[in-house]
């Protein structure tokens, strides 16, 4: 086996960028599943355009986090803002946090797009559909110019002849191209990717990387959650590692890579070079 | 032998047989259409995240799915009057038939929307649907696929549950049976022929249904599909060339 390392399209080095205000901040936000511990007080803090690889290994929290920060999953102590909005909650009288209601959620959920492992494609429904229903049916967007932006979008991703095909006539890369695409136009703020590339087989994954890729050169605020170190040295400002719910690395990649500090990192990076 | 086919076929296209057809058809056809409305609401109502929702839907089904629709259909027609509600035999003959349909229709429905994976509703929560969007845009369009079959069958035992609501005298096609047997005399010829018509009812819907369940099954988008067709390909070569063809 060799070579199966995806070979990535680095256009440009990722300089050291300006980044913006922070857009998202979790505060020692914890989570647990019928009294099982995801999630110990995890704070994170990402800028404006920054874009953050969270590592480790299955069952460390890193796809919780995100989906917390999504209000996919509700949490239990702490808080997250996201695109200026307090997740899931508003202050209530005396400094109170009231949950929102479904429709209030979801209206903060716009401003962040996500792209899940399973791609999670409508399958009734055309690619360009896919991409449109939100904006047009959600957002009352006009349908013409929609649907030209779905075109763009699909010609950005590479796909610009998929637009009258149905999930199940793509492959898994192309699905996750289009999952991209669809998350794109509802222009968000923030992309939160769930393992994008972890149901892939091996020669699509390069296909989707490189996409993610075009995205943070332009600007595209991300936290990426995957299994892909090589996506991470190309692309990230900082690599995050967590370890039983909490995060015990958050270092720029070079230095995640060459001189971690914590053995939880070092373990981590000896089973990834195994391979 | 003492069976005549000249009554058997006076009876069977007889005017008074065929009338009960006719109101055994649009009998079924109302008390499925409120039914499967009651059931969808009660399927909602049961998957809430209200517990007292979803307890009222429960009790709801547990009554009408464990007592006989026979009980019910002479409670409802016999048994209210006493509390000062008096309902007219059409009238409880639908409500009878279509609060029974609804407690057995709610689970169909729930177990339809549940098939659509979490996936669905990650994806259309994520993009920032409410509720009713989710359901509407997504889930909804899905679980239609995985209920029809389900749904044919519920209207094909419809059809023929309607015969019991002949114990009340609603005039449909077992009422009206019986009515020609106690005049003619000829019990056999009589209900054979209704047993013809109901099967005439059944085999019809039967073709509808066939039908139907064609149009839903096929796969999203037209034929084709399906990943990078490497699965496919190796199965086809497999079977029809041996696995050395593979190869070439």
């Amino acid at each position: 086996m060799d070579n199966v390392a995806p070979k990535l399209n680095v256009r440009t080095p990722r300089a050291a960028r300006t980044l913006g205000e922070p857009i998202v901040v979790v505060d020692r936000v914890s989570k647990s599943f019928h009294g099982v511990g995801v999630l110990h007080e995890v704070s994170l803090t990402v800028r404006q355009g920054e874009v953050v690889v969270l590592a480790g290994r299955s069952g460390s929290g890193k796809s919780t986090l995100l989906r917390c920060i999504d209000q996919l999953e509700t949490i239990d102590g702490g808080t997250i803002h996201a695109c200026g909005h307090l997740m899931g909650f508003r202050e209530g009288r005396g400094g109170r946090r009231v949950a929102l209601k479904d429709r209030e959620v979801a209206r903060q959920r716009r401003d962040l797009g996500m792209v899940f492992q399973s791609f999670n494609l409508f399958p009734h429904l055309t690619v360009l559909d896919n991409i449109t229903v939100s904006p047009v049916k959600i957002m009352g967007a006009d349908k013409a110019a929609t649907k030209v932006h779905a075109r763009e979008l699909l010609e950005r991703v590479g796909l610009p002849d998929k637009a009258d095909a149905y999930p199940g006539q793509l492959s898994g890369g192309q699905q996750q191209r289009v999952a991209i695409a669809r998350a794109l136009a509802m222009k968000p703020k923030v992309m939160l990717f769930d393992e994008p590339t972890s149901a892939l087989d091996p020669e699509m994954i390069s296909e989707v990387l490189d996409v993610m890729i075009d995205l943070s050169q332009q600007g595209m605020t991300m936290i990426v959650v995957t299994h892909e170190m090589g996506f991470a040295r190309a692309a990230a400002d900082r690599t995050l590692l967590m370890h039983d719910g909490r995060i015990v690395e958050d270092a720029p990649p070079e230095e995640f890579f060459t001189s971690p500090k914590s053995e939880h990192t070092k373990l981590f990076l000896s089973k990834i070079l195994q391979h | 032998m003492n069976w005549s086919w000249d009554h058997f076929f006076r009876y069977l296209f007889s005017p008074f047989l065929m009338e009960g057809v006719v109101n055994t058809v649009w009998l079924a056809i109302v008390a499925m259409i409120i039914g499967v409305s009651l059931g969808v609401v009660l399927a909602f109502m049961r998957m809430s995240k209200s517990r007292v929702l979803r307890f009222v839907s429960g009790l709801y089904i547990w009554l009408w799915r464990g007592t006989p629709l026979l009980v019910q259909l002479i409670i409802i027609y016999t048994g209210l009057p006493q509390l000062g509600l008096r309902l007219g035999v059409i009238e409880s003959a639908i409500l009878a038939l279509s609060l029974h349909e609804g407690a057995y229709f709610a689970e169909i429905a729930r177990s339809g929307i549940m098939s659509v994976g979490k996936g669905q509703e990650d994806a259309s929560r994520a993009l920032g649907m409410t509720w009713w969007q989710r359901m509407r845009i997504v889930i909804i369009p899905q679980a239609t696929r995985i209920i029809i079959p389900p749904l044919g069958n519920q209207f094909n035992l419809m059809l023929k549950t309607t015969s019991l609501a002949s114990v009340i005298s609603m005039e449909e096609l077992l009422r009206h049976a019986q009515q020609l047997a106690q005049i003619e005399f000829r019990v056999l010829e009589v209900y054979f022929c209704a047993a013809i018509w109901y099967l005439f009812l059944t085999t019809l819907w039967g073709q509808v249904q066939i039908r139907l369940e064609a149009h839903y099954d096929r796969p999203f988008g037209p034929a084709g599909g399906g990943g990078s067709e490497k699965t496919t390909r190796q199965k086809v070569l497999d079977k029809f060339r041996g696995p050395a063809a593979s190869q070439a």
